[in-house]
């Protein structure tokens, strides 16, 4: 069953007189609990891809289907409540809230967007926490956190809802070899643990082959064939 | 809500010294508000117990037509002795009223037998007088008698004409004085006191016994020019007026119309302007704090949204709606100005306690009445004080927070 299928998907942006297409006609599926990579140089669409995944940007032309559900006809409101409950987003930035605790970090998406009560969200949090291995620094602030130590708490705040889908716009990129290959076996490990689905953005080819399949974009358009997908493993 | 207010508090904190120098502008307004208002409330009570309980009372009736040549103490148009009977009947059972006195009002010759001046009289019941205006006796100087303000055959003067006249108590003056019909009567009087000089109409009269005005006008019957009215609590003086209007309307004169006419110390006294004028200025400062309040709490969360799109487009990306987005800046203004409300309360009602240990002399008027302040507020515009400073905190981080919530997720992760 496919999670995410993209239908002759295009956008394109409006810069001053200039339209600039960033997908162009892109026809992709992604079934569900695949470690999934988009691939390509910086510009190329990867991002974009992302974006219209995640119902934070609508397409132009064709049709974005997220579990099942097409998500160009979703407004603000919808669009928020969909990625609240069915969605996990990391960063490359990590983008943790600084004046949360690495414990409250996890905590936002049950407190502020899904209202659960306390003695529900505690388990929940601890629970991601220890997956990440990161119980012992609860109480921290991300400025006391090492850049790989904040992938992980952001990796367990994406995955703390149980969404369906993670999706991670170059995690790795702000990370050091080592310490990147790291972040990709947890998403991975996360993957086998939660039977979440991974969908994550990278030019870095040393990670790229950890995706068990790739999507190649080049100048917004699927390379490799066709259905644009290299099938890498064994999904 | 209580989620976002945390949240809020700790955003607040991130950028400590700007909350704090924020909160600091809100706090010394609120501060400057209460203080003010304090004081100018005293000023106003002090200025307006002095002129209703030492000369003017709360309220007077007079003939109607009296009041607008009230300067010329004209004689003939005094309340005829029947009318007045009716309005003391009316008085007497009239709901609210603690005491009143009628007044002859009258302009006389003071002579010293070297020296002759004009002066304005009013011929009172003394112990009616007393009950009307209570504070008239703290104004005598060197009285004769600790009991009574004055006795049949003496005579209270304004301290600017015994000064001038070298008159003190117990010396004899001679008082001459026209009655309506132009003939001329003098009377020898005893000096009882003298009576300290008051801003306003009435501030510089002198007193004596009803019965020797009766005399000295040569009244076959006594004709009251006024009677003060004392009520018996000052916060329904409209209702009492209002009243005792609707019970002297059905009184009428051989015309018709009506016979007497009700005004509040309002309208009898100029000093009802510098009231108002004192209550524009409470009210300007309090415009000058919600400038203050608006600029400064719109500035800081303009400056914070601005300073955190990323963040924002982070919340709005994990699936936060655009409400709560909007519920989370709002909550950072209604903190700030919640904060500052609370703590510029306390410390204007400390400032104000001390003030009232202290006492607070001011001089006024022309002859530099000294008047000592309590200064005090009521709880009531401490709290309208900090509702203004939370719904000015609120409506200033509105806009920011409109803006924060309508941020396009993309658009506001992609900012640097």
């Amino acid at each position: 069953m496919n999670l995410v299928e993209f239908k002759n998907v295009s956008r394109s942006y409006q810069m001053g007189s200039v339209t600039v297409a960033a997908l162009q006609d892109v026809t992709l599926s992604i079934p569900k609990g695949a470690f999934t990579a988009l691939v390509g140089p910086s510009g190329s669409g990867k991002t974009t891809a992302l974006n219209l995944i995640g119902c934070l940007d609508k397409p132009s032309q064709g049709e974005v289907l997220v579990a099942g559900q097409s998500t160009g006809g979703m407004n603000r409101k919808q669009g928020a409540d969909f990625r609240g409950e069915k969605l996990g987003f990391v960063f490359q930035d990590f983008n943790l809230l600084p004046v949360l605790t690495v414990f409250e970090n996890i905590e936002y998406p049950l407190l502020m967007i899904r209202d659960m009560p306390k003695n529900l969200r505690r388990p929940l949090v601890e629970k991601v926490l220890a997956a990440v291995s990161m119980e012992n620094q609860a109480d921290k602030y991300p400025a006391q956190l090492s850049g790989g130590q904040k992938q992980r708490v952001a990796i367990a705040r994406a995955l703390v809802g149980n969404p369906l889908l993670v999706l991670a716009d170059e995690p790795t990129a702000n990370l050091d070899g080592a310490t990147a290959k790291t972040v990709v076996e947890l998403m991975k490990q996360m993957r086998d643990e939660f039977g979440t689905t991974f969908v994550f953005s990278t030019h870095d080819p040393r990670i790229m082959d950890q995706a068990e399949l790739t999507f190649h974009i080049l100048d917004g358009r699927l390379m490799d064939g066709p259905a644009g997908a290299k099938e890498v493993d064994h999904v | 809500m209580f989620k976002v207010l945390r949240l809020a508090i700790k955003n607040l904190l991130r950028y400590k010294r700007r909350t704090l120098l924020t909160g600091l502008l809100i706090v010394v307004g609120v501060v400057a508000v209460i203080v003010f208002s304090g004081l100018s409330g005293s000023f106003k009570q002090a200025i307006v117990g002095q002129i209703t309980d030492s000369v003017l009372s709360h309220l007077q009736v007079h003939r109607k037509g009296y009041l607008a040549s009230i300067d010329n103490l004209p004689l003939d148009r005094m309340m005829p002795p029947k009318a007045f009977e009716k309005l003391e009947t009316i008085l007497s059972g009239a709901e609210g009223i603690a005491a009143y006195s009628p007044r002859i009002k009258f302009g006389a010759m003071l002579s010293n037998y070297t020296q002759t001046t004009n002066v304005r009289l009013n011929g009172i019941d003394p112990a009616k007088e007393q009950k009307t205006v209570p504070l008239l006796a703290s104004r005598v100087k060197d009285a004769a008698h600790d009991d009574v303000l004055l006795k049949p055959g003496e005579v209270l003067l304004p301290e600017i004409l015994a000064k001038g006249m070298d008159l003190k108590t117990g010396d004899t003056v001679v008082l001459v004085a026209n009655n309506k019909e132009g003939s001329v009567n003098g009377m020898t009087f005893k000096v009882a006191g003298i009576v300290e000089s008051l801003m306003g109409p009435g501030g510089r009269d002198g007193y004596l016994h009803i019965d020797d005005s009766v005399a000295l006008l040569r009244m076959e019957t006594p004709e009251i020019s006024e009677v003060a009215i004392r009520v018996k609590n000052f916060g329904n003086l409209k209702t009492v007026a209002g009243k005792l209007n609707d019970l002297v309307a059905p009184l009428t004169n051989k015309q018709g119309g009506p016979m007497f006419e009700v005004h509040t110390w309002e309208q009898l006294t100029p000093f009802y302007n510098i009231i108002r004028m004192i209550d524009v200025m409470t009210l300007g400062i309090r415009i000058i704090l919600i400038a203050v309040v608006l600029i400064s709490v719109l500035n800081v969360m303009m400056m914070s949204v601005y300073e955190r799109v990323r963040e924002i487009g982070t919340l709005a990306a994990m699936g936060t709606r655009p409400g709560r987005i909007m519920a989370l800046f709002v909550a950072e203004g209604i903190c700030l100005g919640l904060a500052g409300a609370i703590i510029g309360s306390l410390i204007g009602a400390g400032i104000l306690w001390i003030m009232n240990l202290t006492g607070v002399d001011v001089a006024f008027g022309s002859n530099n009445q000294i008047f000592t302040l309590s200064p005090t507020i009521a709880p009531a515009e401490v709290a309208l004080t900090c509702i203004i400073v939370l719904g000015v905190s609120i409506l200033a981080s509105l806009q920011p927070a409109a803006k924060a919530a309508g941020l396009e997720p993309v658009e506001a992760l992609r900012h640097v």
